[in-house]
């Protein structure tokens, strides 16, 4: 894989994934309270259970390769957390896995692709678009940041906060939109006025690789 | 605010502790505690078709309550109102299996549906047990389908679980069983009111507001909120506000029917019956003509007060499936 930028081995993505743990037990409340707004107020208490779950797993045996890292990490959550969070970052995390395949140390252009494969997996499985008021709406912004910073050369700190930014506009554009994914959709119009919980809980997963990588 | 008056001892107990409750009370079933199934304890029965189903727990009798004989053969327990996880289907659909493939019943919220999808994907992975999924979406409340998940799965799936079970019972093939939950999914209709909201006991307070003298109509069933808010009606205005909508959404007047009135947990059978009166008046007038009966509390929302009605355009197999035996704690007759 690439050799011209800094490369991340997998205790640095134990602590990207530890790091995004953080960030949503930090702010349960505000992703429960999102998605009682506009779903069934399970969001922040589902991903928070699934990822106290990963922390212990990856803590009781730590993973050698990157791939057995996301592998183990999308198993745990797709057997925790339930709802229709758990198979979307379930599916997300396997499909990283896959994409890291044997590789021992990532670059910035391996961390583009290996989230674009992320982003893939969640529209699979979710058959989400854009504009339908999910958690695409702020990963897929994202890994198009991380693409065109890569592109251009930039070092992976920078590239990582150019994608964390992204995240967080796309987020931010979700509020106005109207669900047509989900248990949200069911409100039509109701839906618009609030940021979707999906898109919030994905944008601590990249702002936390911003910190954890860099 | 009132507060939650709930027979329960702990609110994050409530599920593993009901399932405890099923198990003591219904020998003729087994329960895997630990993946919170709830099996026929005959099964796997060889040579049949496995029916399984399941959903965030809250409903009930659905889904566990129609586990046995004329039915489902295991329904995977959710925490509630959350889809259950893909292990739990995993364990549900490996014991099932008698050899002849299993088939998914999955109500249509996006948790449930893509819980199942990856359930039937590991299991294809691991074994060769033919796995087919039936969607129920039946809700007539959700209307424009392209902007939403599509229609809920409601009041019909109760039917689908009765009818696919007896089809199984009688030793078709997978592909028969499935098609027969089709048919009877793409022939149902439900609509469904609140007089109340329901309390979560983990939230312990009520999902939504609904004042005094007010109710909700178009809810689903997991107190998500309805259609439109409308003045408290009498039954023959509520009749009106559920059937209405049915019948607009398909034609029931070429073939007998099954009319099911529900109970949404907390509303007494003296006003179900009450309601399915005025239902039936309706009907008639609209050229309607009720085949088959089911009135009672049959898929909940917890304690929630309010009632749906369900309308299944039948023909002869489906009124022979309907009549054959069934054996449940939530249904039973027949021998």
């Amino acid at each position: 894989m690439g050799k011209l930028s800094r490369m991340v081995d997998t205790d640095a993505l134990h602590a990207w994934i530890r790091e995004f743990a953080r960030l949503v037990e930090q702010h349960q409340d505000l992703l429960t309270e999102l998605d009682s707004a506009i779903g069934d107020a399970d969001h922040g208490a589902n991903l928070h259970r699934g990822m106290s779950a990963v922390v212990e797993v990856l803590r009781a045996e730590t993973p050698s390769t990157p791939a057995e890292l996301f592998k183990r990490t999308g198993m745990t959550l797709v057997s925790t957390v339930g709802g229709a969070s758990g198979p979307l970052y379930g599916t997300a995390f396997l499909r990283m896995s896959a994409t890291a395949g044997e590789a021992e140390t990532l670059d910035a252009g391996d961390l583009a692709k290996i989230l674009r494969a992320a982003l893939e997996g969640v529209v699979t499985r979710g058959k989400a678009q854009a504009g339908d008021k999910t958690m695409y709406d702020a990963l897929a912004p994202a890994v198009r940041a991380l693409e065109e910073a890569v592109g251009t050369g930039q070092p992976l700190a920078e590239a990582l906060d150019a994608a964390a930014r992204a995240a967080e506009r796309g987020r931010e554009a979700t509020t106005a939109m109207i669900a047509r994914k989900g248990r949200a959709s069911y409100l039509g119009e109701r839906s618009a006025g609030h940021p979707d919980p999906g898109a919030t809980s994905v944008t601590y997963l990249v702002v936390a690789a911003a910190t954890a990588l860099a | 605010m009132a507060e939650m008056k709930k027979l329960i001892n702990d609110p994050a107990h409530v599920v593993a502790d009901a399932l405890r409750g099923v198990a003591a009370a219904h020998p003729e079933l087994r329960v895997d505690h630990e993946q919170r199934v709830i099996f026929r304890a005959d099964a796997p029965v060889r040579g049949k078709v496995g029916l399984v189903s399941g959903g965030g727990s809250g409903h009930e009798p659905l889904h566990g309550g129609f586990v046995g004989p004329g039915m489902l053969d295991a329904a995977c327990a959710g925490e509630i109102f959350t889809s259950p996880v893909p292990d739990q289907m995993v364990a549900a659909t490996r014991g099932v299996d008698g050899g002849a493939g299993v088939l998914h019943i999955v109500k249509n919220y996006t948790g449930d549906v893509l819980n199942f999808e990856m359930a039937a994907e590991i299991v294809a992975a691991d074994t060769g047990t033919e796995v087919l999924s039936v969607i129920t979406d039946d809700d007539v409340a959700v209307q424009d389908s392209l902007y939403t998940a599509g229609r809920r799965g409601v009041g019909g799936t109760v039917l689908v679980e009765k009818l696919a079970g007896a089809a199984a019972e009688e030793g078709r093939t997978l592909g028969d069983v499935a098609a027969v939950a089709r048919k009877a999914n793409d022939n149902g209709r439900s609509m469904g009111l609140a007089l109340t909201s329901c309390t979560v006991p983990a939230a312990g307070r009520p999902t939504f507001e609904l004042p005094a003298g007010e109710m909700e109509v178009g809810i689903g069933i997991h107190g998500e909120p309805g259609r439109r808010r409308v003045p408290l009606a009498t039954a023959a205005e509520a009749a009106e506000m559920l059937v209405a909508p049915i019948l607009a959404d398909l034609d029931f007047t070429g073939s007998p029917v099954i009319a099911f009135v529900n109970g949404m947990g907390a509303t007494p059978l003296l006003e179900l019956y009450v309601l399915y009166q005025e239902v039936a008046t309706i009907l008639e007038k609209s050229g309607v003509r009720i085949a088959r009966s089911l009135v009672g509390p049959y898929i909940t929302s917890l304690d929630m007060a309010g009632a749906s009605v369900t309308l299944l355009r039948a023909d002869d197999e489906i009124l022979r499936l309907w009549d054959a035996p069934v054996r449940t704690p939530g249904l039973r007759w027949g021998s």
